[in-house]
């Protein structure tokens, strides 16, 4: 499979700020892979979890008004690396194939959203649409000795009758990326457990002790590294560590890379697409571990 | 383990729940699975598989006043794994809108950074972090607020600090508008 794959894209308001580098490594690894991602122009928050805990219309109307927006440019497919942004445009279109929610959150719209724009998330790209073996033969540096813990998150996957994609239970897309370039995977038994999300910055506690228990889990198996596809739990992991580790009277130090930066390690993409200075946790004796294993053998 | 003194059972209150979230919540036979997966129940004030059997009973003020449906992440861990196929946390969902619109907010902190949130979103289009923390922070008064992550946040640019407003905020705040004419009726 070699056909150029164009598809509108929605990066997500963290991409712009907080995960800057999830976004650069997104969008390198794409290009790389000869997938077009078209920005959708002037896109706007999908309301994330704070809109439907309010009130499901407007989640939904937030959500619609982008799926509106890729429709106009003629798309019927938009892709995001962001877990959350998922859920909301996932969510829009599946609620409003119900007639009555449809009409309703099209009051709170100026252009009302017909249906049938499908959203699916960057990792389920790459995935299937590109697919292991595209990715495989794009590797100019495998990741040879890195062991790695792959966490997808609580909702990159749940509940299955909306996001429609690889297992609920027990995901492996990433799994594959990550062995399709080269690094050792480990089963990781947490790779959908909640990390604690949003409540970061109003109940610390809960995310100290739940990605406390990420780390744990990852430390015990003893991995080089944990890797994420949601900007949030990879805030929680890698810029909380420090206060994961005070809480928890532990001594963490592992990096939390997007899969899409370790990608672009394979590829040898440039450091303005990896951009590994932004991770909090230094990861640079991590990687410095590549490809180390192979020559201390020959 | 917190009991409950079930007096009167409001009908009202479980035929609202069910109308709103479409679920039939007499299909829950108390197994518990929810509550066993729910990464959450060490914070919550009430298990999640006990408010079920409250809105089964009747308990609105029990059920709305909870902290639990506050500190609910719709992680869809219960939503997932219900043998009977409730929307566990599409219910929870529910509650929130409920006690919210009848004044309720027993998280206090959580609610201002909902609201700081989404006030942010209508203002710019696009949540501005730095804004929704300052925000935030005013909201609470809790200005120490992950202030220990400033010296790490700030050199490495994490957070901008100028908002990246859209060339539709307008449209985005013209939805918020009539979502709270909606809500007013």
């Amino acid at each position: 499979m070699n056909e150029e794959i164009r598809i509108s894209y929605y990066p997500g308001c963290s991409g712009q700020g907080t995960s800057l580098e999830y976004e650069t490594s997104t969008v390198g690894v794409c290009k790389a892979l000869g997938v077009d991602l078209v920005e959708l122009s002037d896109w706007s928050c999908c309301g994330s979890t704070p809109a439907h805990t309010v009130n499901h219309l407007l989640s939904c109307a937030l959500s619609a008004r982008n799926l509106t927006l890729a429709a106009e440019e003629g798309f019927a497919t938009v892709t995001t690396p962001c877990p959350s942004c998922l859920a909301n445009l996932k969510v829009a279109e599946h609620k409003m194939h119900k007639d009555s929610f449809r009409e309703a959150t099209n009051e709170l719209l100026d252009t009302p959203y017909e249906g049938g724009v499908e959203t699916k998330s960057v990792l389920q790209v790459l995935a299937e649409d590109v697919g292991y073996e595209r990715v495989a033969a794009r590797v100019k540096k495998p990741l040879e000795g890195l062991k790695v813990a792959c966490y997808y998150g609580c909702i990159m996957n749940r509940p299955p009758e909306v996001m429609d994609f690889d297992d609920h239970e027990h995901p492996m897309a990433m799994d594959r990326l990550m062995e399709a370039v080269g690094a050792e995977v480990v089963p990781f038994p947490l790779k959908v457990e909640c990390c604690g999300a949003s409540f970061g910055i109003p109940q610390q506690k809960i995310v100290t002790t739940l990605s406390g228990k990420l780390l744990q889990a990852a430390q015990s198996l003893g991995v080089d590294a944990v890797v994420t596809a949601c900007p949030l739990c990879q805030m929680n992991l890698d810029l909380r560590q420090g206060q994961i580790n005070t809480f928890n009277n532990a001594n963490y130090n592992l990096p939390v890379f997007y899969f899409t930066q370790l990608m672009a390690v394979a590829f040898d993409l440039g450091d303005d697409v990896q951009k590994m200075t932004r991770l909090i946790v230094d990861p640079s004796e991590t990687l410095a571990k590549i490809g180390k294993v192979s020559e201390d053998a020959a | 383990m917190k009991t409950y003194k079930i007096t009167s059972a409001d009908d009202a209150f479980t035929a609202e729940v069910e109308k709103r979230s479409g679920q039939d919540l007499r299909e829950c036979y108390q197994c518990g699975n929810c509550t066993a997966g729910c990464p959450f129940t060490f914070v919550y004030d009430i298990p999640v598989s006990n408010i079920m059997r409250l809105i089964q009973t009747g308990q609105r003020d029990e059920a709305l006043q909870c902290s639990s449906i506050w500190l609910c992440a719709t992680c869809q861990s219960c939503t997932t794994r219900c043998p009977n196929n409730i929307d566990v946390a599409g219910v929870m969902d529910h509650l929130r809108h409920m006690a919210r619109e009848a004044g309720y907010a027993s998280e206090k902190q959580v609610k201002a950074f909902i609201d700081a949130f989404l006030s942010s979103v209508e203002k710019h289009g696009r949540v501005y972090e730095m804004g929704l923390m300052v925000s935030y922070m005013t909201r609470t008064g809790r200005f120490f607020t992950d202030t220990d992550l400033a010296p790490k946040v700030l050199p490495k640019g994490k957070l901008s600090l100028k908002p990246h407003p859209i060339k539709g905020k307008d449209k985005i705040a013209a939805i918020f508008k009539r979502f709270r004419e909606v809500q007013s009726r």
